[in-house]
C-alpha cells in the first residue's frame, strides 16, 4: 500500500482548508521558481523519466506529448486543461478541482513554462459549477499573490483562464474540447493536423488531463526518480482510483499503480458487497473499457499494461463493480444509452451505430430478440470501430464486445426464457 | 445525439441586467481579440441563469453581442444539453444521473419518486408549476452514487426517502445542505477516511 507520505492529494477529501494559505502548507508553491530555474528541457526531461503516463484514459506519456511543442514558432502556444470528467465512473478531477485547486493552478504555470505557453485554458465540465467556483477563485487568489500574471514572482507571465462546457461528454475529446472553447458544437475535428500542430485558434496546443497537470509539482518536487519508483515499470506513479457501484463504500483514493484490484477494494472500499466470491465483473477504467468478468479479477493489478492484456484498459481508473445480482445485459443497455445519447452525429458509423445497439440491447435486456442477433451486434460493433473521425466510436463498440465476449451465455439464457414465456402465453 | 427544439412560445424580449452587462464585458474581454465567440457558452449561461431557460430573444442577443451569426449561436444551444429549451420548476429542477454507476446503486427509485412527486414525463411542470424533472448522463459523481443536481449543487448518497426529503425541502424553501445525504465527507468511504489518517488529526 501506498504510504501516506507518498500521497500527493493530501487534502483529497476536503478535511483541510483549500485555499492559498492552506496549500501553501501542504506544500503547494513552495520555491516554485526553482523548478522553473531547471529550463525548459529539464522540466521535460524530468517528467519523462518519471515515467507519468497520462490520466485522461489513453496513458500517453505526458513529458514526451509536452515535447512536440514546436521550440521557435511566430504563434502563440497554449496549454489547454481538460476537467471535462464525463466518463462514467470517473469523479477525481472534481476532487482536485474542489479540495486542492492550487496543485492544478501550480501545475500550469510548470507545464506551461515547459511549452513555452503564456496561456492555459481550464476546460471544466458545465455540471461542475461549485468545483469551477473554487477552482476560479484559487486562480484569483494566484493572480493577487503575483503567483500567477504578468510581471509575476516566477519571471514567467501566465494568464490562466477557467472556461466551461454546458453539458456533452464529447467535448471531453480533445479537438471537440478546441472547438467547443472557440465557440462552436463540439464536434471533434479530423486528425491530423495535431493539436501540437494547430490546435486552439490555429496554434500549437496540448491538451492534458486534470490530474496529469496537478500532480507535476510534486514531481518536480520530489524527482523524477520518487515517483518512478512507486508502481510498476511503464506504469509508475500514485493514481487517484474511482471505486463506484457494488462495494461496500464507494470511494475516491489515491493508491499506486499497479495495486492488486482485491486489495484496493478490500483496503478502501469495504470490499465487495456480500464478499469477493459474490463479484460478477468489473468495469475498470469507466465505462468505455470492456469489462473483466470475476474469474479473471482474482490476480489483476491496477495498471495500464496488465489490463492492456486483457483487451480491456486503465482509462481514467474509474472502477465500476458489479455484483452477482446485476443485471448485466440492462447495464450494458445503459452504457450504449449513453454513447447514443452523447455521440456527436456527424460520422454515420458512430450516429447510426450507437443508436442501432442500444435498441438491440434493450430487447435482448428483456430476452426479446433472436440468438443469431448476438453475432450481428459483434459484427456491428466492428463496423464502427476504426470507421470513425474520433474514439467515440470504439468507446462505445468496446464495452458492448467486452459484454458478449464474456457473457453470451447470460443473453441466450435470457432470449430463451423469453421464448419459453411467450410460448406458453401463447399456447 | 438528443433531438432538441425552441420551445413554441416565446417571450418577446431579452436584455442582461446591467451586472451582467458589466459581467458579459469582463468574461468577453478574457479571450483573444477577434476570439470573442469564445464567450458564447458563458454568456447563454448566464442568460439562462437570469431567465430561468434559455430563450429565443436570449440567443439573439447573445448572437448580436458577439458578433455571431444567429444560427451558430441557435446550434451551441441545442447543442449543449444543459441549455433548458422550456422553462422548467420554479422551486427546483431535479436532473436525475441515471447512467450505470448511479443506476447499480438505484437511480432507477429516484427516476419513480420524480414521476411521483413531480410529473410522469420529464421535462414537464408539475401541476403548480414549482418543480420539474429530467434524466441526465453521468455527473461526475459517481462513487456517491446515486444523486441528483439541482441548479449549481449535487444532492449524493440518495434513496427515494432522501429524494422525497430533499423535494419537501425544496418545497418549503430550506433545501438541505448539499452533497452526501448520509452525512460522509465528500468522497472519502463512510465511516472515515482509509488514508491520510495522521493528517486528519493536524
Ligand atoms: C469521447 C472521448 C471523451 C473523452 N473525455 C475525456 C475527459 O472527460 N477527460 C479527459 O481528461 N480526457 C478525455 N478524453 C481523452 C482526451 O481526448 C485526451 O486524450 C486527454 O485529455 C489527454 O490528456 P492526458 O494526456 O493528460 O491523459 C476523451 C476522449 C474521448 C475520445
Ligand atoms: S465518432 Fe461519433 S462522436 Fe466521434 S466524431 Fe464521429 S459521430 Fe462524433
Ligand atoms: S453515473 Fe451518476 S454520477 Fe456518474
Amino acid at each position: 500500500m501506498l504510504a501516506d507520505k507518498d500521497r500527493i492529494f493530501t487534502n483529497l477529501y476536503g478535511f483541510h482548508d483549500w485555499r492559498l494559505k492552506g496549500a501553501r502548507a501542504r506544500g503547494a508553491w513552495a520555491d516554485t521558481k526553482a523548478i522553473l530555474d531547471k529550463g525548459q528541457d529539464g522540466i521535460i526531461n524530468e517528467i519523462k523519466a518519471s515515467g507519468l503516463r497520462g490520466r485522461g484514459g489513453a496513458g500517453f506519456p505526458t513529458g514526451l506529448k509536452w515535447s512536440f511543442m514546436p521550440k521557435a514558432d511566430p504563434r502563440p502556444s497554449y496549454l489547454v486543461v481538460n476537467a471535462d470528467e464525463s466518463e462514467p465512473g470517473s469523479c477525481k478531477d472534481r476532487e482536485i478541482m474542489r479540495h486542492d485547486p492550487h496543485l492544478l493552478v501550480e501545475g500550469c504555470l510548470v507545464a506551461c513554462f515547459a511549452m513555452r505557453a503564456h496561456a492555459a485554458y481550464i476546460y471544466v465540465r458545465g455540471e461542475f459549477i461549485r468545483e469551477r467556483e473554487r477552482l476560479q477563485a484559487a486562480v484569483d487568489e494566484a493572480y493577487a499573490e503575483k503567483l500567477i500574471g504578468r510581471n509575476n514572482i516566477h519571471g514567467w507571465d501566465l494568464d490562466i483562464i477557467v472556461h466551461h462546457g454546458a453539458g456533452a461528454y464529447i467535448c471531453g475529446e480533445e479537438t471537440a474540447m478546441l472547438e467547443s472553447l472557440e465557440g462552436k458544437k463540439g464536434q471533434p475535428r479530423l486528425k491530423p493536423p495535431f493539436p501540437a500542430g494547430a490546435g486552439l485558434y490555429g496554434a500549437p496546443t496540448t491538451v492534458n488531463n486534470v490530474e496529469s497537470i496537478a500532480v507535476t509539482p510534486t514531481i518536480m518536487r520530489r524527482g523524477a526518480t520518487w515517483f518512478a519508483g512507486i508502481g510498476k515499470p511503464n506504469n509508475t506513479g500514485t493514481k487517484l482510483f474511482q471505486i463506484s457501484g457494488h462495494v461496500e463504500r464507494p470511494c475516491v483514493v489515491e493508491e499506486e499503480m499497479g495495486i492488486p484490484l482485491r486489495e484496493l477494494l478490500e483496503r478502501h472500499a469495504g470490499g465487495v458487497r456480500g464478499g469477493w466470491d459474490n463479484l460478477m465483473a468489473v468495469i475498470p477504467g469507466g465505462s468505455s473499457m470492456p469489462l473483466i468478468p470475476a474469474a479473471q479479477c482474482q490476480d489483476l493489478t491496477m495498471d495500464f499494461d496488465s489490463l492492456s492484456k486483457l483487451k480491456s484498459g486503465m482509462g481514467t481508473a474509474a472502477i465500476i463493480v458489479m455484483d452477482k445480482s446485476t443485471d448485466i445485459v440492462k447495464a450494458f443497455a445503459r452504457i450504449a444509452y449513453f454513447y447514443k445519447h452523447e455521440s456527436c452525429g456527424q460520422c454515420t458509423p458512430c450516429r447510426e451505430g450507437t443508436g442501432w445497439m442500444w435498441r438491440v440491447l434493450d430487447r435482448m435486456a428483456k430476452g426479446n430478440a433472436d440468438k443469431s442477433e448476438i453475432d450481428l451486434l459483434f459484427d456491428v460493433t466492428k463496423q464502427i470501430e476504426g470507421h470513425t473521425i474520433c474514439a467515440l466510436g470504439e468507446a462505445a463498440a468496446w464495452p458492448v464486445q467486452g459484454l458478449i465476449r464474456n457473457f453470451r451465455h447470460e443473453i441466450e439464457a435470457r432470449i430463451d426464457q423469453y421464448h419459453a414465456a411467450h410460448k406458453v402465453a401463447a399456447e | 445525439m438528443s433531438v432538441r427544439r425552441l420551445n413554441p412560445e416565446q417571450p418577446k424580449s431579452f436584455v442582461f441586467s446591467p451586472e451582467n452587462l458589466e459581467w458579459a464585458k469582463q468574461t468577453i474581454a478574457k479571450y483573444p481579440p477577434g476570439k470573442q465567440a469564445s464567450a458564447v457558452i458563458p454568456l447563454l449561461w448566464r442568460a439562462q441563469e437570469q431567465e430561468g431557460w434559455c430563450t429565443e430573444p436570449a440567443i439573439r442577443y447573445v448572437a448580436e453581442m458577439l458578433g455571431m451569426a444567429t444560427i451558430r449561436v441557435l446550434e451551441v444551444a441545442t447543442f449543449y444539453t444543459m441549455f433548458q429549451l422550456s422553462p422548467v420548476g420554479k422551486k427546483a429542477h431535479i436532473q436525475v444521473c441515471g447512467t450505470t454507476p448511479c443506476m447499480l446503486r438505484g437511480s432507477e427509485g429516484l427516476i419513480e419518486t420524480c414521476k411521483k412527486r413531480i410529473h410522469p414525463e420529464q421535462h414537464h411542470l408539475s401541476a403548480d408549476g414549482n418543480f420539474s424533472w429530467e434524466e441526465v448522463e453521468c455527473l461526475g459523481s459517481c462513487a456517491n452514487a446515486p444523486m441528483v443536481q439541482i441548479f449549481k449543487d449535487t444532492y449524493e448518497d440518495l434513496t427515494p426517502e432522501l429524494l422525497e426529503a430533499v423535494i419537501d425541502g425544496f418545497a418549503k424553501g430550506t433545501p438541505p445542505l448539499p452533497g452526501s445525504q448520509i452525512g460522509r465527507q465528500a468522497s472519502c468511504p463512510a465511516g472515515g477516511p482509509t488514508t491520510l489518517k495522521d493528517l486528519e488529526k493536524t
